[in-house]
């Protein structure tokens, strides 16, 4: 992968994608072999929002890595509170360290933020934009359960604002995948997603129901539908109920059916399809270390390289 | 009514540049465009809704003493792309400028994104894609559409 930075999941190609994950499946099969390639070095945790998942897991991908952290703190304890700009703390903190991960609740703000800093920067979410290293881990889980060519997916729950279905809708462009999406009218894709997918001519679909579309299905990818998003309780509930899954529903799935979800859930997928060989949304969540690993280390290898030069 | 008397009613001017040909409705918008507001002391003449063989309807813009660049140019083809552009020395025609699709438009809309790093108070001009048919924000990839562009001008 020749990328300086990693900002949108719309800028990789199937050779970058593939890169990583090859790379992480090479980390996967021996991490401790990997424990000393970046000692040394230092990766400075921007979160100014709440992350449990993929804070502790860059946290931990750097450590594996030889390397060490350095953690911001909440944004209530830290000079953001005092009104720096974004601009200001990131140009600071690219002193402290040798690659920098930005989440930000602003759309944005890690493209911006790539304009004050020489280091390499990875996006960690921003606002309802994109996610791109959970699309990486979602690549690598579906390549490994599902395949990525010849592969029908449906990605349901909250698409307008669910930055990881942005991130995914666009990376799967590279991949012979076709893609349904499953929402409620309100939160169907945004206008920028859509122009991107028919701009790649991308094989997509929309539905309101899962029903019509499950028994198609290879892949399940689950988003939560947030209650903030609606006017009033009432219609939350009314519209939240049709986008659960049980194993009930499941019976009219492929028994092949791989089920994934970014976490954290909450209501969306019942407990009890955890024990079913469908759920492999924890195994998901626990890919992000290799696959955090294998892109800090280009990330990396390539600064070094440029710095060599 | 003939020609001349409908060219009276936005009298020639000496040194400066027409816009004309705009589309109805735009004159506005493009003086905001271009920043021009009176302030700097320049004559400015605007007709419209004048009749017109091109279009049914159209604006002119007149500005005195101020011959327009291509970059300031281009940035017309957001709102109205027919528009023609001259440039006047001495009550003559001495360059008629083309208007170009330009690859981005910078600091000249605000972003309808209301969450975009761009509408935070950072140390960043907004910057658009220009596409086909509407322009995309460089931050965030919010898209605006042509017929929406005017509604988000960055009219301080």
């Amino acid at each position: 992968m020749r990328q300086d930075h990693l900002i949108s999941a719309t800028q990789l190609s199937r050779e970058d994608i593939e890169a990583v994950l090859d790379r992480a499946a090479e980390i996967d099969g021996d991490m401790d072999a990997w424990q000393g390639r970046h000692a040394g070095s230092v990766l400075g945790l921007c979160f100014f929002e709440p992350s449990t998942r993929t804070r502790m897991s860059f946290d931990t991908a750097m450590k594996r890595l030889g390397g060490r952290t350095i953690d911001m703190g909440s944004v209530e304890s830290s000079s953001v509170k005092k009104g720096e700009t974004l601009a200001d703390t990131m140009r600071v903190v690219e002193g402290y360290a040798d690659a920098l991960v930005l989440r930000h609740p602003l759309e944005g703000s890690a493209k911006m933020a790539t304009e004050f800093v020489d280091v390499p920067l990875v996006n960690a979410g921003d606002g309802a934009g994109q996610h791109p290293t959970q699309t990486l881990l979602d690549l690598y889980t579906m390549r490994e359960n599902a395949g990525l060519d010849d592969v029908t997916i449906g990605i349901m729950g909250d698409l307008k604002y669910g930055r990881t279905v942005h991130s995914l809708a666009a990376a799967l462009t590279n991949f012979d995948v076709r893609q349904h999406f499953i929402s409620p009218e309100s939160l169907s894709l945004p206008r920028s997603v859509r122009y991107d997918l028919h701009e790649e001519g991308a094989q997509v679909r929309e539905h309101t129901s899962l029903e019509e579309v499950l028994p198609d299905l290879d892949v399940l990818y689950v988003t939560r539908i947030q209650r903030e998003r609606f006017p009033d309780e009432n219609e939350y509930l009314k519209v939240a109920g049709e986008y659960q899954i049980d194993t009930d529903d499941l019976e009219r799935a492929k028994e092949s059916l791989t089920v994934m979800h970014p976490l954290p859930r909450v209501d969306e997928i019942a407990p009890e399809v955890d024990e079913t060989s469908h759920a492999k949304y924890f195994e998901q969540a626990h890919n992000g270390v290799p696959v955090r690993m294998a892109l800090l280390d280009m990330l990396l290898e390539n600064a070094t390289s440029e710095d060599g030069q | 009514m003939s020609d001349a008397d409908r060219e009276l009613r936005v009298s020639k001017i000496r040194n400066g540049t027409v816009i004309d040909h705009l589309e109805a409705g735009q004159a506005l918008n493009v003086l905001a465009l271009l920043g021009i507001d009176g302030s700097g002391g320049e004559g400015v003449s605007v007709g419209m809704n004048v009749p017109s063989d091109k279009l049914a309807k159209k604006d002119i813009v007149k500005v005195e003493d101020r011959e327009l660049s291509q970059s300031e140019v281009d940035v017309l083809s957001v709102i109205s792309p027919e528009a023609t552009i001259n440039i006047i020395r001495d009550y003559e025609v001495v360059e008629k400028k083309r208007i170009e699709r330009p690859e981005s438009v910078d600091d000249v809309l605000a972003c309808p994104n209301r969450n975009c790093i761009t509408n935070a108070d950072e140390p960043v001009q907004t910057r658009f894609i220009v596409l086909e048919d509407g322009l995309r924000c460089g931050y965030c990839g919010e898209i605006v559409r042509e017929d929406e562009v005017a509604t988000h001008l960055n009219v301080s």
